[in-house]
C-alpha cells in the first residue's frame, strides 16, 4: 500500500468506499460432541464466566473432530442453541460434506482451515482473561446521551437507564421505581423509589423538584422517607454520597 | 363504528359497576345506542344493579365460547331506549376470557352500537387485562384515599403498556378520573383527599366528582342505575360526567360543603 502513487490516493479519497485486508481475532469452538446432554449447560456456564467478553463474540464452529456416526446432526438447532448462549457462529471448518452444506445453507461461512489455538490447554488452571483474549472492543462512544422519560413514571412501573443519566420530565409516582447507573434528575414531584449509581458510580446523584420519596440511593446506600428531615420534603434537592454518607441538600 | 369506553380503577369497591351502569345509561338516554358489558366472571354483579338479573338466559361467555349468538345473550332495558346489557357468567372464571373471544365479540358489538362500556372487575391480572385491552378511552374510577389513588396509579400505567393501542405504538387511550363517594365535609375536616390532591398524583383530567350519597346504594338495591334519579345530587352528578364526556362544557358541582340552613335540612332527605 505504501506503494501506491499520489494520484492513486487522491481518487482512493474521493472512492465512496474502501477495500482492505484485516484480520481479527475470532475464537474456535471445537464440536466434539454436540449430543452430550452436557454440552449447552458447560458452554452456558463457559459464558457466565466472563459475559462481557463472550456475549455476542464471533465463533466459528470447528466440525473436523465431530465423529462420522453424527454427521445427521441438525445443524439449524444446535446454531441456534449456540446463539441462545450469546454467541453469534459466522463460519465453520472441516466436517462431513452433509454438515458443511447444512451450516453453509444457513449462511456460516466455510472458513480457511488455519491453526486454532487451544484456549484451555494452553493455559491449563488459569482463568480466562479477557483482557489477553478480548478482540480489540469497539470504541466506547465518547458520551452516552440520558434516557429522557416525559411521560408520568406510574405505580409498579420500573425505568431503568443503563450506563447513562435518567432524565424525567414528569413525576415519579408512588410505588414506581427509576433507576441509573449515572444520575437521575426528576423535574416533577419525586414520590416512588429513586436509586442512582446502581453500578456502584459513588460520584452519581439525585436531583429533584420535590421531594416526597420512598426510598432514595447512591451506590447502594439508600435512607427511606422516614428517616427524612421534614425540612426537605416537597422542596427541590439534590442526593449525594460524601464521607461515605448519604447527604441531602436543598438546591 | 362504535367506541369502547373501560371503566376501571384497580381497586375493588370504589363504584365501577355503579358509575358503568350509570354511564351507559346517560348515553343511551342521550339517544347513543350503547351496551354495557361485564367483564367480572364469576362475581356476576351488573345484571343485580341493573334491574334484568332475572332475565339472564345467556352470557357473555356462552358467546365467546360460540354456545350461544350475541343477540340471544344482550338483554334490552326496559325503562331506556337504545341501552343493552351484556351479562357475564357466574360459574366460570377469569380463564374464560380469552383474548380472541373478547375481540371477536367486540368487533361484532362496534359494527351495532355506538358505544360499549366496558365494566372491570378489580385488580390487574386477567378479567381487568382484557376489561381494557381493546379500549379507546379509559375512566379512571377513584375514591378520595390514599390506597384507591395508588391503584388507580397502577392501573394508568398498566393502560400505558399493556393496552392493544399501547402495544401497537397508536395513540394512547384517553384517561378521565371519575372521582367517586367524594364528602366535601370529610374533605374540609381533612379526613379525605381534595380533588386537587388526587389530580396532581395521578395528573389526568377529571371528569366528574360524584358526591357520597345514600341514593347511590338505594337505587343499587332495587336495581336502577342511580343516574335515573334526577332528584339525587348523585345522578345529577352522573349526568354531568356524561355531557363533559361528549364534549360539553359543565362546571364542576357538589365538591364544597353546602351551606345548611333550616329548609334544606328537611329537603336533603331525599338526596
Amino acid at each position: 500500500m505504501r506503494a501506491v502513487s499520489n494520484a492513486n490516493h487522491a481518487a482512493e479519497r474521493d472512492a465512496p468506499f474502501q477495500l482492505r485486508g484485516n484480520s481479527f481475532t475470532m475464537m474456535v469452538l471445537k464440536v466434539f460432541n454436540p449430543a452430550s446432554p452436557n454440552f449447552f449447560s458447560m458452554l452456558g456456564g463457559k459464558v457466565r464466566q466472563a459475559p462481557n467478553f463472550f456475549r455476542h463474540a464471533p465463533v466459528v464452529l470447528d466440525f473436523d473432530d465431530l465423529p462420522e456416526s453424527m454427521a445427521d446432526l441438525d445443524v439449524a438447532g444446535f446454531v441456534g442453541a449456540v446463539r441462545e448462549h450469546h454467541l453469534r457462529p459466522i463460519g465453520f471448518v472441516g466436517g462431513p460434506r452433509a454438515i458443511q452444506d447444512a451450516a453453509s445453507a444457513l449462511g456460516l461461512v466455510p472458513m480457511p482451515t488455519g491453526r486454532a489455538a487451544p484456549i484451555e490447554n494452553a493455559r491449563p488452571n488459569v482463568p480466562l482473561n479477557s483482557a489477553l483474549l478480548a478482540p480489540p472492543a469497539p470504541p466506547e462512544p465518547v458520551y452516552r446521551p440520558a434516557l429522557v422519560v416525559s411521560e408520568p413514571v406510574r405505580s409498579g412501573q420500573q425505568v431503568y437507564a443503563e450506563k447513562c443519566d435518567l432524565i424525567i420530565t414528569a413525576p415519579v409516582s408512588h410505588g414506581a421505581e427509576v433507576l441509573a447507573d449515572g444520575n437521575i434528575h426528576v423535574y416533577g414531584a419525586l414520590r416512588g423509589r429513586a436509586l442512582a449509581g446502581i453500578s456502584g458510580e459513588m460520584s452519581a446523584r439525585i436531583f429533584c423538584q420535590s421531594l416526597e420519596a420512598e426510598v432514595v440511593s447512591i451506590a447502594g446506600l439508600y435512607r427511606v422517607s422516614e428517616d427524612f428531615d421534614s425540612s426537605w420534603t416537597r422542596k427541590p434537592v439534590q442526593v449525594r454520597l460524601k464521607d461515605g454518607f448519604l447527604h441531602v441538600d436543598p438546591l | 363504528m362504535g367506541t369502547i369506553i373501560v371503566m376501571t380503577s384497580g381497586k375493588g369497591g370504589v363504584g365501577k359497576t355503579t358509575s358503568s351502569a350509570a354511564f351507559a345509561t346517560g348515553l343511551a338516554s342521550r339517544g347513543f345506542k350503547t351496551v354495557v358489558i361485564d367483564f367480572d366472571v364469576g362475581l356476576r354483579n351488573l345484571d343485580l344493579v341493573m334491574g334484568c338479573e332475572r332475565r339472564v338466559v345467556f352470557d357473555f361467555i356462552n358467546v365467546i365460547n360460540g354456545e350461544a349468538k350475541l343477540h340471544q345473550a344482550l338483554i334490552k332495558d326496559k325503562r331506556v331506549e337504545n341501552l343493552h346489557i351484556l351479562p357475564t357468567s357466574q360459574t366460570r372464571d377469569k380463564d374464560a376470557l380469552t383474548k380472541e373471544g373478547v375481540e371477536r365479540v367486540l368487533d361484532e358489538l362496534k359494527k351495532e352500537f355506538d358505544y360499549i362500556v366496558c365494566d372491570s372487575p378489580a385488580g390487574i391480572e386477567r378479567g381487568a387485562l382484557m376489561a381494557l385491552y381493546f379500549a379507546d378511552h379509559a375512566i379512571i374510577v377513584t375514591n378520595p384515599e390514599v390506597s384507591s389513588v395508588r391503584d388507580s396509579d397502577r392501573i394508568l400505567g398498566v393502560l400505558n403498556s399493556k393496552s392493544r393501542r399501547a402495544e401497537r405504538g397508536e395513540e394512547p387511550v384517553t384517561q378521565q378520573l371519575l372521582l367517586t363517594r367524594y364528602d366535601p365535609e370529610r374533605v374540609e375536616k381533612g379526613e379525605m383527599l381534595k380533588v386537587d390532591d388526587v389530580l396532581e398524583i395521578l395528573a389526568i383530567d377529571l371528569l366528574g366528582v360524584i358526591p357520597e350519597s345514600q341514593a347511590v346504594l338505594r337505587a343499587s338495591n332495587i336495581g336502577m342505575p342511580v343516574i335515573l334519579d334526577i332528584q339525587s345530587n348523585a345522578g345529577q352528578a352522573y349526568g354531568d360526567a356524561v355531557g363533559r364526556f361528549l364534549g360539553e362544557e359543565i362546571e364542576h358541582r357538589f365538591t364544597k360543603v353546602e351551606k345548611k340552613g333550616l329548609f334544606s335540612r328537611f329537603l336533603r332527605r331525599s338526596a
